[in-house]
């Protein structure tokens, strides 16, 4: 007899990236979620996104990335694997860059979000934005919010010495079109103007 | 030149220009299908049940379990199609199966509140099956004589003659893998009963008229009752040209059941091990050369690995069978196809579309040979380029070789080629435990559907009384740049600037009967279709203009959205012409059509003119291999490629590049495995198969672009660019291929696996190194 998926399949993986506080297990998450108490709702979460403040109540096993995209309607940041190995859902999380969907959005009440809808200021697109335009870093587009917001993290952390240096930091994220040479470049241009 | 090739002054085509949608990409504000779901309301959400058989009979489906789960709403059956329960083309893909037929197959669909409750419904459901007997591998299937579809043979010449007169003849077998489309968008289909009773289907799909007509007949509805919507794809590269139909037609079934929107969108282990794959290919090949290297004859024989059922592997297979020549004449062909029955996935399109498994068998069989010959490969490879005025094997004139000869003299000589094998000679004289080898891959590759009948394009387009306009087209956006050309084809056309003209989602109810965008031929067929819209609408601007001007229509000028005349300096803005002409009662709308002239093709005699014209590029690469591991990495690839008078370079040289790295993914990491035993594919996440990142990029990466070839006949001069730089990947494979035999003594043929990871690697170079003799047969 046979039932559903083979769930004992799926596999969820770690890249080389660093994490922040990635977990892969749901025990005990209800008395993570800073002061809030879980109900049968859900749990509460209080944070910020792109400035804005929300407080929500979820699954507590929603991933960040499913409250952004299904909570919160923030639907720029992509799911490509939803298991940590493609990086299209990766966005600032109290400025350091993270997989969404392999963290859980009751293990960060409290924290400051920045997703590629809120990287502009003022209208004004941030280098990296245009020097993604500038040097045609993307096809399909589908990546591109978590290379973005990737390579904004690559910056800051300081990891753009050379193409080499870039393309090492910035391997978490997979371009199926293949635009890297492109992308290696847009990160090195917003690198020289930061 | 043809009024189509013909660029008129100061056009938008040809413009180095961002894609159109970049800075909606960069913003987060491109919307694909499945982020629309939010903006229906009470969506359902729907997930597979899918079985963990490679082959089995269904003896019981309980589906109450499923409903007793809290948010469960229904289960979707066979009992529940009021059409076709059927989601392919040939009636081979029933959508709600009584046999699975391999391991995964989705045997009915959970509709729940939310995507948890239809995953619990999912888990619930239960299925009785009577495990069958199950085909995995391609020679399984050889020996059991499992095929389907047609049996095609390409022949040219007297093959026996051929070998009798070659001085050289060699035997080899080939077996390679297929690959995973691993577009980042898995499938997404989003649809719902309008207030109209109009089935609204929004779906990532390749080809909107298809999913319209399959999600018709499995709703028992006729095509003008079903509309699709495509806005755009995370990515395609062929595996949502026939695969998004059923996923389309649950959803739809789904909605029109429960009356409430409903949501398909597949995770990636479900999109892994639903939906269909590059074919993997076997290859049996006995081939003559003469004493100088030429080739005499070549007798092959090709089988597909079709998966379950046929899908796209018969048009894949014509192709395989008419690319096996690449850029060599062969004067004496005898080549079979066949199409293997697998109980896997159904092999389907992939960027290439069966051209790059048929070059692939003619470019291993050089890279084999040629150390048997003792001819250098690049040396052989030039030898056997065809001539013009010479034909291939399916009939078809070759005159553009000066073309790939000349791109072929431009990568040796920018890539410097010669200086470096010297340099390369030097370095593996002095490296005992590393090797490096430099290859160069001819690519010509044919342009057009096979299939006659597809090579056809529609297009509408509206001018509004203020002057902007609106263009539609049959075409999808998966990423390759198809809408930025047509804004450029209509800005062109129009004689507008580019901020004129608005490009609208493609639909089925604003230009219906399209093909597959496929082929590579998007923005052929779809511009000239463009064009042609836009022809006829400056056609009767032209009139009013002249009657404002004083002047003939034939001597008005519409040029950066001004109206001249000829030899005067009076002007018409375009808003004010567009204004007269509505006030005369002029249309300002029309329909486009475009059907590629010149083709045919006998699929019975496998003999005519499929290909409106080739593609040319040639690509050096040059690869450092490691005696201890088989660990390599690419040093540098010089690429020089022919679109023709290219209608947007970047997204040309994005192509190229992509084309490029996406081939030597398949090729060299790209590692399908699939249990032999259950037929389980065993690499179904990006964390076990390998997909190619940052780190594989080549050391120094240049593309350019052959200058000054227009092409006669096709819009604006251009070229197609989607598949042809695929193939130019080889050249890696060869590379690591002479890197391994650089091992052994001179003279080593080695045989490579494909893909040549460097496990793979490791095994042909330790092989080399352990052998004291010299390779001397034939």
């Amino acid at each position: 007899m046979a039932q559903g998926t083979p769930e004992s399949d799926r596999s969820l993986t770690l890249t080389r990236r660093q994490f922040v506080g990635a977990v892969t297990t749901t025990a005990g998450l209800a008395t993570t979620g800073g002061s809030a108490s879980a109900t049968e709702d859900g749990v509460p979460v209080s944070l910020t996104v792109n400035g804005k403040h929300h407080a929500v109540v979820v699954d507590a096993r929603t991933s960040l990335l499913d409250l952004l995209r299904e909570d919160l309607q923030l639907t720029g940041t992509h799911k490509g694997c939803d298991q940590g190995a493609c990086g299209a859902c990766t966005v600032l999380l109290d400025g350091r860059r993270i997989n969404s969907c392999l963290t859980l959005a009751v293990m960060h009440d409290g924290a400051e979000l920045t997703t590629i809808e809120g990287l502009a200021e003022g209208g004004e697109l941030h280098p990296l934005q245009r020097a993604f335009i500038d040097t045609d870093a993307f096809q399909c587009g589908y990546c591109t919010a978590g290379q973005i917001m990737s390579g904004v993290g690559c910056i800051r952390e300081g990891h753009c010495g050379s193409g080499t240096e870039i393309r090492e930091w910035m391997s978490g994220n997979i371009c199926r079109c293949g635009a890297y040479q492109n992308i290696v470049a847009a990160v090195q241009q917003a690198a020289k103007e930061s | 030149m043809s009024a189509l090739s013909e660029r008129p002054e100061n056009p938008s085509v040809g413009v180095a220009i961002p894609h159109e949608s970049a800075s909606a990409h960069v913003s987060g504000l491109a919307k694909y299908t499945d982020d629309l779901a939010g903006r229906a309301q009470g969506t359902l959400h729907a997930y597979p049940v899918q079985v963990p058989h490679a082959h089995a009979r269904i003896t019981a489906l309980r589906t109450e379990p499923a409903l007793a789960v809290p948010g469960v709403v229904r289960v979707l059956t066979a009992a529940d199609v009021p059409g076709v329960n059927d989601s392919g083309i040939h009636h081979d893909e029933p959508l709600f199966p009584d046999e699975v037929m391999f391991y995964g197959h989705a045997v009915c669909w959970v509709l729940g509140e939310s995507l948890e409750a239809a995953r619990l419904g999912a888990a619930a459901v239960e299925v009785d099956v009577e495990p069958l007997p199950a085909l995995i591998t391609v020679p399984e299937a050889i020996a059991a004589g499992s095929f389907q579809g047609g049996r095609p043979v390409m022949t040219r010449g007297d093959v026996d003659a051929g070998f009798a007169a070659s001085a050289h003849v060699f035997e080899g077998e080939f077996e390679f893998a297929g690959q995973e489309h691993f577009y980042l968008e898995t499938h997404a289909a989003l649809a719902q009963v309008d207030e109209n009773d109009q089935i609204f289907v929004q779906s990532s799909t390749q080809h909107p008229t298809e999913t319209q007509e399959i999600v018709a007949h499995v709703l028992g509805l006729r095509s003008h009752e079903v509309t699709v919507q495509c806005l755009r794809m995370g990515g395609g590269f062929g595996g949502k040209e026939m695969q998004p139909h059923g996923f389309a037609a649950i959803a739809a079934l789904g909605a029109v059941l429960t009356g409430r929107p409903v949501r398909v969108r597949l995770s990636r282990l479900q999109d892994m091990t639903m939906s269909g794959k590059r074919h993997g290919f076997h290859s049996r090949w006995r081939v003559g050369f003469d004493a100088e290297g030429r080739l005499q004859a070549l007798d092959a024989t090709l089988t597909a690995d079709g998966g379950w059922s046929l899908d796209l592997s018969a048009p894949v297979l014509s192709r395989a069978l008419c690319h096996i020549d690449n850029a060599y004449y062969l004067p004496h062909v005898r080549v079979q196809g066949f199409i293997a029955r697998t109980n896997k996935t159904s092999s389907t399109a992939f960027r290439g579309f069966g051209g790059p498994q048929g070059m692939l068998v003619i470019e291993d069989i050089l890279g084999r040979c040629a150390p048997l010959l003792g001819i250098d490969p690049i040396t052989l490879q030039r030898r056997n380029f065809y001539a013009d005025g010479q034909t291939t094997p399916y009939g078809q004139p070759v005159n553009q070789m000066t073309r790939l000869t000349t791109a072929w003299d431009q990568v040796i000589s920018n890539g410097d080629i010669s200086a470096r094998q010297r340099e390369i000679a030097a370095f593996n004289a002095t490296h005992p435990h590393t090797k490096r080898a430099l290859a160069m891959t001819p690519v010509k590759f044919g342009i057009s559907f096979n299939l006659t009948a597809f090579n056809q394009a529609g297009a509408l387009v509206h001018i509004y009384k203020d002057g902007s306009v609106l263009i539609n087209h049959g075409g999808t956006e998966m990423g390759q740049g198809l809408h930025t050309k047509m804004l450029q084809v209509a800005a062109t056309a129009l004689g507008v600037p580019l901020s004129t003209v608005r490009l609208a989602p493609t639909r089925t109810d604003k230009v219906p009967n399209t093909s597959a965008t496929a082929a590579s031929v998007g923005s052929d067929i779809n511009g000239g279709a463009v064009k042609n819209a836009c022809d006829q609408l400056r056609q009767r601007l032209h009139e009013v203009a002249a009657t404002r001007l004083g002047a003939h229509a034939h001597d008005v000028r519409i040029v950066d959205g001004v109206a001249r005349a000829l030899g005067s300096n009076q002007t018409l803005e375009w808003n004010e012409l567009v204004k007269a002409a509505y006030w005369q009662r002029v249309q300002l709308s029309a329909a486009g059509f475009y059907r590629t002239e010149g083709l045919h093709w006998n699929a019975e005699t496998f003999q005519g003119t499929p290909f409106k014209y080739f593609g040319h590029g040639v690509a050096a690469a040059e690869v450092e291999v490691d005696g201890f591991t088989g660990a390599y990495r690419t040093r540098r690839v010089d690429i020089v490629h022919d679109v023709g008078d290219s209608l947007s370079p970047l997204v040309d040289i994005g192509q190229i590049e992509g084309g490029f790295v996406q081939g030597a993914g398949w090729l060299t990491l790209e590692d399908l495995r699939w249990d032999a035993k259950t037929g389980r594919l065993l690499t179904q996440t990006p964390s076990t198969y390998k997909l190619p990142s940052f780190s594989e990029m080549p050391e120094v990466f240049n593309v350019s672009l052959l200058a000054d070839v227009p092409e006669d006949g096709v819009v604006y001069g251009s070229k197609a660019s989607g598949e042809v730089p695929l193939m130019l990947a080889f050249c890696v494979r060869e590379a690591l291929r002479q890197a391994a035999a650089a091992f052994g003594p001179v003279g080593t043929s080695v045989e490579l696996a494909s893909p040549a990871t460097p496990e793979a690697v490791y095994w042909a170079l330790d092989t080399a190194r352990n052998r004291s003799d010299v390779a001397a047969y034939g």
